[in-house]
């Protein structure tokens, strides 16, 4: 089919350190829905909030650099970190804010012939989630399921920063951004999982600090969407993974109970439903069970 | 005029024992009224009206006082800040058939609406109905942190002069009510009661940021070295949404780790500073993270480096270690860069010497803009502080071209 979405993409550090399922999933659904990505290989790592707890004119640079690559390719800019849209929606806020301080910010950019201009062409960062409901559009995607996740009950979890603050995140243009991933669960025929953590912290950004209070958080929210009968859970944000799957086993220590719950990436939900198998997406490489999805999905023919 | 269903969770003291509360319960009131008044009104005519056991704290009716902290469908805010008109549409945004509080009672009120959930603050205890007790939580964490000055001890004849510029940083801190809100929105104090929150470590950063007093050093020290302290915040947003009055509690915290990691060098036993300075340091040589090299950056410096491991920096590197097993076994750090501390790469070509400039021209700068003075709005640029001198330059500019 004829592409009709370009995007200029930042994929972030983990989705290729410790996630690489969420950055080749990524790749193969982008490829299937029809949408070109343009990986920014030059750009750097938005600090994740920690450059900006340290300092944080360098934080508001580094990301500054990263929109003035996006905007050197004159498209929109996509991510796949809900870590990442958080970090450099603050910094863009304040980028946007004053063009005293975006001069002076671009003064050292000027140096790589970079420049970020505030609102040039419309210039908008998304995560892979607005970009599905806003511009891909969840009538398109139903269009593309062919396998759809019949009875998969499916928790929402969101991360912190895609979400908070509102005042931030566009809220006032789109009022149900923390609904989306409701609205895609139920796009690709999945059944949605209403659990106490979906909107709460995964714990992740403490977890060398006070491993405890971070870990209780991924455990209890994990027990509670068990406990809401969830066959899995899904994020767009590669952190939070970390600490829901990656930790999960360490998490049930702390909260004292059995968990073993899969958590999707999700463009490997969205990559399910419209016909790869697991294993092409990367899901064996999870720490927690993913058998239990695969299974419930393996009896219906693609 | 419109009619609205308050749902509101309900808990009484148990009739046999004053100490000790019944089972809590959700009931419905129905209210008539105008959209554009407060959900606080619609309270108050509940209990007027229907019950007047129902039990509400509230004072001023407007934002001022502080006094009547509830959640209102699930976000914590003040009762007379939020508009019944804007509830009842925040509740309709959320699917009608699960249920909203008692058990298998729909959320749809039976009239096309949803019903608008009232609850008493979280993290600390009920009262009764809506009454939460700030004394054990709230206001025991604010005593937590000095909150008063302690000056040079030589009171001057007249007050002690100081520059507006630098009590601009902290007129944000000032603006706090002590509603609680942020207290019971705060996603890390639900996992740790212990952490000193949102509201103590705002006010904290309200005495920290005030040349007038003089324990700066000793204030940071004791909220970084605390592990309930600074370190123990997620950076989950929960207070920024919840503060009804701008203070973002969340940037304050961010603002004390700033001081105590990078301004007065703290190495805290948290491993706070440890990990910012080496995400930080591995950003300049890499632009990527090298994930491997954080942990053992964060937790075990003293390995290569001049500082000495602490004791809980090799429990907790020793803690890591199952986990980083597990990932080898999976397959998800099968590749070696992944594995060996070091060995990821730099960015393609030049960018990563680009990387290194922006180091360079930002750590001379250190330039901090607070949107909370200047505005987002880019209208008017501001001129606070340090940025006041790019702002003339920039000026004339504008002027020449």
């Amino acid at each position: 089919m004829a592409t009709n979405l370009k995007l200029a993409y930042w994929p972030g550090c983990v989705s290729r350190g410790f996630t690489p399922e969420l950055h080749g999933s990524m790749a193969l659904v982008a490829n299937r829905l029809g949408i070109e990505l343009v990986e920014l290989d030059r750009a750097n790592c938005c600090g994740a909030g920690v450059i900006a707890e340290h300092n944080q004119e360098l934080a508001d640079t580094l990301n500054a650099r990263t929109f003035a690559l996006a905007q050197q390719t004159g498209l929109p800019m996509m991510n796949i970190c809900s870590t990442c849209q958080g970090a450099q929606s603050e910094c863009q806020q304040r980028l946007d804010a004053d063009s005293a301080y975006r001069a002076h910010i671009n003064e050292i950019l000027a140096s790589e012939g970079l420049e970020y201009q505030a609102g040039k062409d419309g210039f908008e960062n998304k995560n892979f989630l607005w970009v599905l409901v806003e511009d891909y559009g969840l009538e398109k995607l139903r269009e593309k399921v062919v396998r759809p996740l019949d009875g998969l009950r499916v928790g929402p979890f969101y991360g912190c920063y895609v979400i908070r603050p509102k005042h931030r995140l566009g809220y006032e243009e789109h009022p149900d951004r923390d609904l989306y991933l409701e609205k895609v669960i139920e796009a690709l025929g999945g059944e949605v999982v209403e659990y106490d953590g979906a909107r709460k912290c995964c714990g992740f950004p403490i977890v060398t600090m006070n491993r405890e209070t971070s870990l209780r958080q991924a455990g209890t929210h994990v027990g509670d969407a068990i406990d809401q009968g969830a066959d899995c859970l899904v994020t767009p944000c590669p952190l939070c993974h970390l600490n829901l799957d990656m930790q999960q086993p360490e998490a049930a220590k702390i909260v004292n109970r059995d968990l073993g719950l899969a958590v999707l990436h999700l463009p490997q939900l969205v990559g399910l439903a419209l016909g790869f198998q697991p294993k092409e997406l990367g899901m064996d490489k999870h720490i927690a069970p993913t058998q239990w999805v695969s299974e419930r999905l393996s009896g219906v023919a693609v | 005029m419109a009619t609205y269903t308050l749902r509101v969770r309900r808990q009484k003291p148990a009739e046999d024992n004053d100490q000790a509360l019944a089972e809590p319960y959700w009931e419905d009131f129905e209210v008539e009224l105008d959209p554009t008044l407060s959900v606080l009104d619609g309270l108050l005519q509940a209990k007027d009206q229907q019950d007047g056991s129902l039990a509400v704290r509230c004072s001023c009716r407007a934002a001022i006082c502080g006094s009547c902290g509830v959640k209102i469908n699930g976000q914590s805010t003040l009762a007379c800040k939020t508009q019944i008109g804007e509830a009842q549409e925040a509740a309709d945004r959320k699917h009608p058939d699960v249920d909203a509080g008692g058990a298998d009672v729909p959320r749809s009120n039976g009239n096309g609406n949803n019903v608008i959930t009232v609850e008493p603050m979280g993290n600390m205890p009920v009262i009764k109905d809506l009454v939460t007790d700030m004394e054990s939580t709230h206001w025991t964490k604010i005593r937590r942190v000095t909150p008063w000055l302690l000056d040079d001890g030589n009171p001057p004849e007249r007050e002690r002069i100081v520059p507006p510029e630098s009590m601009v940083d902290i007129t944000q801190t000032i603006a706090c009510i002590q509603c609680g809100a942020c207290v019971s929105s705060c996603l890390s104090m639900e996992a740790d009661p212990d952490f000193i929150g949102p509201a103590a470590l705002a006010k904290a950063y309200r005495f920290v940021g005030d040349p007038r007093d003089v324990d700066t050093e000793a204030r940071l020290n004791d909220l970084a070295q605390d592990p309930h302290g600074i370190y123990d915040c997620t950076h989950c947003f929960s207070c920024v949404d919840a503060c009804p009055k701008g203070v973002a509690p969340m940037d304050q915290i961010m603002r004390l780790r700033r001081l105590a990691g990078h301004d007065h060098d703290i190495d805290d036993r948290n491993n706070g500073r440890r990990h910012e300075t080496a995400f930080v340091k591995i950003i300049e040589k890499k632009g990527t993270l090298d994930e491997s090299l954080l942990l053992q950056e964060s937790y075990a410096q003293g390995i290569k480096g001049k500082l000495k491991p602490s004791k809980a920096a090799i429990k907790g590197l020793l803690g890591s270690l199952p986990t980083a097993i597990r990932g080898i076994k999976t397959g998800k750090m099968r590749s070696l860069p992944k594995l060996i501390p070091g060995i990821h790469p730099k960015l393609p070509g030049d960018a990563q010497d680009h990387v290194k400039r922006i180091y360079k021209h930002a750590e001379e700068h250190r330039e901090e803009l607070n949107l909370y003075i200047s505005g987002v709005e880019d209208d008017e640029p501001a001129e606070v502080g340090a940025s006041a001198e790019t702002t003339v330059e920039n000026a004339e500019e504008r002027r020449d071209s």
